[in-house]
């Protein structure tokens, strides 16, 4: 029973709504929550907007004391300098994100593959000390990154995976690896354990079980999961800055950072490049918004 | 951890195969064979790329090992550990990173609650305000840091364009050391506030409507349904909300490194961020590690505490 966005939604409405007659100013309050919540609102999209506007500005305007908020040129040259370089072939920034996808897609499907059938095990056998185990694996997920990447950049260094997608794969596969189990393992709960009971009765052995009658019945939880590892493989910044330094393996967040290396910041184009970034991001989370407070607490909320 | 999974190898090399091996072929796999194959893929990664390079991470936090310099590593005692307790420097950085901490928490839980509490006592279109108010939370650390660094620009930020046109004074958010950590507190405050926001509605939606009814046949007032039947109910997920976030802001690395890079001077210079320049700027691996490990224990027990609290929820 994950209480999701629609659902909270759908509550309907008259909940615990006072009779507008019964207290005085009822009705003037209402008007102040209404205007207090559209102005935290708007302060809350504001940047998000700012963001979009600045990206089809020309630089002039985008410079422009005190800033213009409407009636601008609108032009597409920043979000073509995104994909296309100054010598008309592929820009550095459209390499980066074809990495991003590489490295988002390799490590969300390593993780699955990993993580489902652990969360099965987890969620069917008496594992011993098990919940010990639970825990400990979520506890690896909240190790602070740049304490990790230090021993991970020596031993990458050793193995020669420094600076190479695999090695990005690897790590991003280890820190989703945690959140998939967990996350699994709740809508694995929600399956009930007698529909194995049951196939095995008629001759399945466990796992044919598991493949037959659990698995596909698990398809939609572990598509909104391995959504929610590409999201975060996707937006992951410090082993990817630590990690990968040529052009060919950067990721897109490096990429999109090392546009403010200079000394002049073209902030039309780190805009465009921020939009492009964002923009599946925000396509994704919306197709799974069913199931975001247990994706953003990684699986440990879900009620 | 006890782990009861026999785990055949450890070596980081064999991971990439790593896939449950394929079943025996009698006629019936035991559950335990089914459970130790299935399970244990999974650990080998998390051992290879979690535990065992924390436990290299423990064992140069004693050397003075450095990743420039090369050649082998000297035992050195507890001495990375008693320079890096006693040092002024890291002490300062404790208290960047306890105020940034605190003040970033505490902004959000106010704000998300707030929100969460106006959305759910509207009727129409609370889906459309929750899904707007989400955005920021699903953006890179690194889209959120860039933009508004462009916001809070002295000379062309909108952000002073438009105090400008309200008749007040210019403020250089990010080069002046006061205001630079009120604006990264802002920032994080902006992207996760909606995360919190969308815990407290949870908890919110979940109250069960026959207690405020009962209430008002009571006539009961408004603050005293609120202290009473809302804040105790919705309190213990939040309590949640808070201990992930807190952990959270702890770690933090990339917000700092995009908005302010630890300036001006050192103030806003967080635990992770000077850990980082220890490691990566002076080389100096072997402190770096103490310190790391030291910020691990921290982490361990706030995380103990998380787990713990989030256990007793799930059995209550």
């Amino acid at each position: 029973m994950a209480v999701s966005v629609d659902e909270a939604v759908s509550t309907g409405p008259a909940r615990d709504h006072p009779p507008p007659a019964r207290r005085l100013g009822g009705r003037s309050r209402s008007v102040l929550e209404v205007a207090l919540l559209t102005v935290l609102a708007v302060v809350m999209l504001f940047p998000v907007l700012w963001m979009i506007e600045t990206s089809i500005k020309e630089n002039r305007d985008v410079y422009a004391v005190p800033a213009e908020f409407f009636g601008f040129t609108v032009t597409m040259d920043h979000f073509k300098d995104v994909f296309v370089g100054p010598d008309g072939g592929r820009s550095a920034l459209s390499v980066a994100f074809l990495n991003s996808i590489l490295v988002a897609g390799a490590s969300t499907v390593l993780a699955t593959v990993l993580g489902v059938p652990a969360a099965w095990a987890y969620s069917r056998f008496a594992v011993k000390a098990k919940k010990d185990q639970l825990f400990f694996i979520l506890s690896t997920r909240f190790m602070p990154p740049v304490v990790v990447v230090i021993p991970i950049f020596l031993m990458y260094r050793q193995v020669g995976l420094i600076d190479t997608k695999l090695g990005l794969i690897l790590i991003y596969a280890a820190y989703n690896l945690p959140f998939t189990i967990w996350m699994m393992k709740g809508f694995v709960d929600e399956v009930p354990a007698e529909y194995e009971d049951a196939a095995m009765l008629d001759g399945y052995t466990r796992l044919q079980a598991f493949r037959r009658f659990t698995l596909p019945l698990l398809v939609p939880g572990i598509a909104a999961t391995a959504v929610f590892a590409l999201i975060f493989s996707w937006n992951e910044f410090v082993f990817a800055i630590f990690l990968t330094s040529s052009d060919s393996v950067r990721t897109a967040p490096p990429a999109i950072a090392g546009l403010i290396g200079g000394t002049t910041v073209d902030w039309g184009l780190v805009a465009a490049a921020s939009v492009v970034f964002a923009l599946p991001v925000l396509v994704f989370a919306y197709l799974v918004r069913k199931h975001l407070i247990a994706g953003v607490t990684l699986g440990a909320v879900r009620r | 951890m006890s782990d009861p999974v026999p785990l055949t190898t450890d070596h980081p090399g064999q991971l990439a195969s790593a896939t449950p091996p394929a079943p025996v072929r009698s006629r019936r796999l035991s559950d335990r064979g089914l459970a130790v194959g299935f399970i244990s893929p999974a650990l080998l990664l998390l051992l290879a790329m979690s535990v065992f390079p924390l436990l290299w991470t423990l064992f140069l936090s004693f050397t003075d090992y450095s990743a420039t310099r090369g050649g082998p590593a000297h035992f050195v005692g507890f001495g990375n550990y008693t320079a890096i307790l006693t040092s002024a420097q890291v002490h300062q950085r404790a208290l960047t990173t306890l105020i940034y901490v605190v003040g970033a928490v505490t902004l959000q839980t106010v704000l998300g609650f707030t929100i969460a509490y106006l959305i759910s006592r509207r009727t129409h279109g609370r889906g459309v305000l929750t899904t707007l108010f989400l955005v920021p939370m699903m953006l890179s650390p690194v889209v959120v840091g860039l933009f508004w660094r462009f916001m809070l620009d002295a000379q062309f930020g909108v952000i002073n364009s438009m105090l400008g046109s309200l008749g007040l004074g210019q403020v250089e958010w990010l080069t002046r050391q006061r205001t630079a950590l009120i604006s990264l507190i802002v920032v994080d405050t902006w992207q996760w506030t909606p995360f919190i926001m969308l815990i407290a509605l949870a908890g919110l939606t979940a109250i069960p409507k026959y207690l405020y009814e009962a209430a008002s046949i009571d006539r009961a007032s408004e603050w005293f349904r609120f202290r009473t039947i809302t804040l105790p109910l919705v309190w213990p997920l939040l309590l949640i909300a808070v201990l992930f976030r807190a952990i959270e802001a702890f770690r933090l690395f990339d917000l700092v490194y995009i908005l302010t890079s630890g300036g001006p001077g050192v103030s806003t210079e967080t635990l992770s961020f000077h850990v980082y320049k220890v490691a990566f700027l002076g080389f100096n691996t072997g402190t770096a590690s103490a310190y790391g490990i030291l910020m691990v224990l921290v982490v361990i027990v706030l995380t103990q505490i998380y787990l713990r609290y989030l256990n007793k929820l799930k059995e209550g």
